[in-house]
């Protein structure tokens, strides 16, 4: 008989991490698969109704034939250039506003009680106003995928610019710092991974305000093609638009996670 | 008139609850390249006294003044280190050195080369392209003390600056401190509740009471003394009738205050 192998601690660690590994990647397979099964066979059978809850051959057929004539990708496109652009705008404007916040404690007082309305009140809500104001183009929906974030993010890092150890501001004050030097040398970077944290959060709600915001008013985008789908009673184009919102918006929250690597090992 | 000088300060701290007093009607004053402690328990007031000298806070009542101006008149004499080093972990430790010449806006062609001369001096190589989380405490201090002194201030004040540190880090950091001053024949301030240090570091000890912060007794350092390097004070033959006699007065309650009194060592 052949002596078999004696694996050291550390491969039989590294063995059973790679086995454990296996087994979720497994299981997350099999729930994907028979998820799309079950729906495209109860579908086939009537359990559920075709009409209404559509099946992945029909939406899979739809996509194919939408994206081979070119009418689809325009469609995503505009959708996330407005989440971006909303997600962007949403993200620094809350920042800027957290700065000038810091800049004047009078301020900061001054606008507590509007912050705390605003943060409370579901953004969402004030879509038909925002409309009304910018119109029903494009501006009103960048505006509301910027507007579901930029409260929320002015709270956090505003939290996170009090909250720096004010022994690194007396350093500079010792140096005879102005308040700017303080916010720029001590206050901003302390707060950077603060900042970065709120991306991950912010590009969610950013695809929040946008698809809504299509929903009250566009021409195009994902959200567009849901209203429109549910209007004309075609849900296999709900289904479809539904399936690339779900793909877009993971794609974008895997590149922002990687951007928030990046940033955290380059800022801290 | 004296270098610094400091009369009759009074320092409360207020809230909303109360004011606590911090310091009642300390006076005293330091000769220029004098090397006074100030000691006295956790507590008393000590770092509230230097923020003081520092300007990083004002008196609530009292004058303190160096080179006969008022120190809120000046913005670049005093050299303050903090209770930990502080040292902005988001920048090398170069750029750590480098952040008092930068808020001064007078970095010069030469500043670099100082700045890696200081280093060399306090015992640190090659490490300025290093970040902070890279050194050892005792490492941190030591540039903690080269970003203090690098803007060269006409005073320096230290606050506990060896207490964080392990105790042969602490004795070997005392004679290393103690050196680069000799050198740059700085006027300095240390605060300390270790006995040793003070002993070891100083021409005259400032003995602080406790409840509100006031000075209970000054103490001159035996001359033979105050010449030896940190590490040999500790070990000098009239090293421990000090240190016991420093006890003594530290531990005694003062019944008639007796700030302005200076005790001698009669022992000679
Ligand atoms: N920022 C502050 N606000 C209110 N009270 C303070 C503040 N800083 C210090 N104190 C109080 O003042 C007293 C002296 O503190 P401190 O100067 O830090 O003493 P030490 O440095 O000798 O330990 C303590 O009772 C402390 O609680
Ligand atoms: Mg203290």
């Amino acid at each position: 008989m052949a002596k078999k192998m004696k694996n050291t601690p550390h491969e039989q660690y590294i063995n059973a991490q790679r086995k454990e590994k296996r087994i979720v990647l497994s299981w997350q397979l099999i729930i994907f698969v028979s998820f799309f099964v079950l729906w495209e066979v109860s579908s086939r059978m009537h359990i559920i109704d075709p009409l209404l809850f559509s099946s992945p051959s029909k939406v899979v057929a739809l996509l194919q034939t939408k994206f081979m004539d070119g009418s689809m990708i325009s469609h995503v496109q505009i959708t996330m250039f407005e989440t971006i652009l909303g997600f962007l705008i949403g993200t620094i404007g809350g920042i800027c506003i957290a700065s000038l916040l810091w800049a004047s404690d009078r301020f900061s007082r001054i606008a507590d009680p509007y912050l705390v309305i605003l943060n409370a009140m579901p953004k969402v809500a004030l879509g038909p106003i925002i409309i009304v104001a910018l119109g029903p183009g494009m501006v009103s929906i960048v505006s509301m995928g910027a507007i579901v974030s930029i409260i929320i993010t002015t709270l956090v890092v505003y939290a996170g610019f009090k909250d720096v150890d004010p022994n690194y501001e007396k350093v500079l004050i010792s140096f005879g710092a102005t308040r700017w030097q303080r916010f720029k040398e001590a206050v901003f970077p302390a707060t950077l991974p603060t900042m970065v944290s709120t991306l991950k959060v912010n590009v969610g709600l950013a695809w929040v305000g946008v698809i809504v915001g299509e929903f009250l008013v566009s021409k195009k985008g994902l959200g567009y093609l849901i209203i429109y789908g549910f209007q004309v009673f075609d849900f296999t184009l709900v289904m479809s638009s539904l399936l690339l919102i779900a793909i877009a918006a993971a794609i974008m929250y895997k590149i922002v996670e990687k951007i928030e690597g990046w940033l955290m090992k380059h800022t801290s | 008139m004296s270098f610094l000088s400091v009369n009759h300060v009074t320092h409360y701290y207020f809230s909303k609850s109360k004011a606590t007093q911090a310091l009642k009607d300390v006076s005293f004053s330091v000769e220029e390249g004098e090397f006074v402690s100030i000691l006295g328990p956790s507590g008393c007031g000590k770092s509230t006294l230097l923020s003081l000298l520092a300007n990083i806070i004002h008196p609530t009542e009292g004058k303190i003044s160096l080179n006969d101006q008022p120190i809120s008149t000046l913005d670049d004499s005093i050299g303050y280190m903090l209770q930990q080093d502080y040292l902005f972990p988001w920048k090398t430790i170069m750029d750590n050195v480098l952040l008092g010449p930068k808020i001064k806006k007078t970095t010069e062609s030469s500043t670099n080369e100082k700045a890696e001369r200081m280093l060399e001096e306090v015992g640190l190589h090659k490490i300025s392209t290093s970040y902070p989380d890279a050194l050892s405490g005792g490492m941190r201090q030591r540039v903690a003390l080269v970003r203090t002194l690098i803007t060269d201030p006409e005073i320096l004040l230290l606050d506990e600056p060896f207490s964080a540190l392990d105790y042969v880090t602490k004795l070997t950091l005392e004679d290393a401190v103690a050196d680069l001053l000799a050198t740059y024949k700085k006027t300095t301030v240390l605060v300390t509740h270790d006995i040793g240090e003070a002993i070891s570091m100083s021409d005259r000890i400032i003995i602080m009471d406790t409840n509100p912060g006031s000075i209970k007794r000054m103490y001159d350092v035996p001359l033979e003394l105050r010449n030896e390097r940190p590490f040999n004070v500790r070990r000098h033959p009239k090293y421990q009738r000090i240190f016991d006699k420093v006890w003594n007065e530290l531990n005694t309650k003062s019944i008639i205050p007796t700030s302005s009194k200076i005790v001698g060592d009669q022992h000679g």
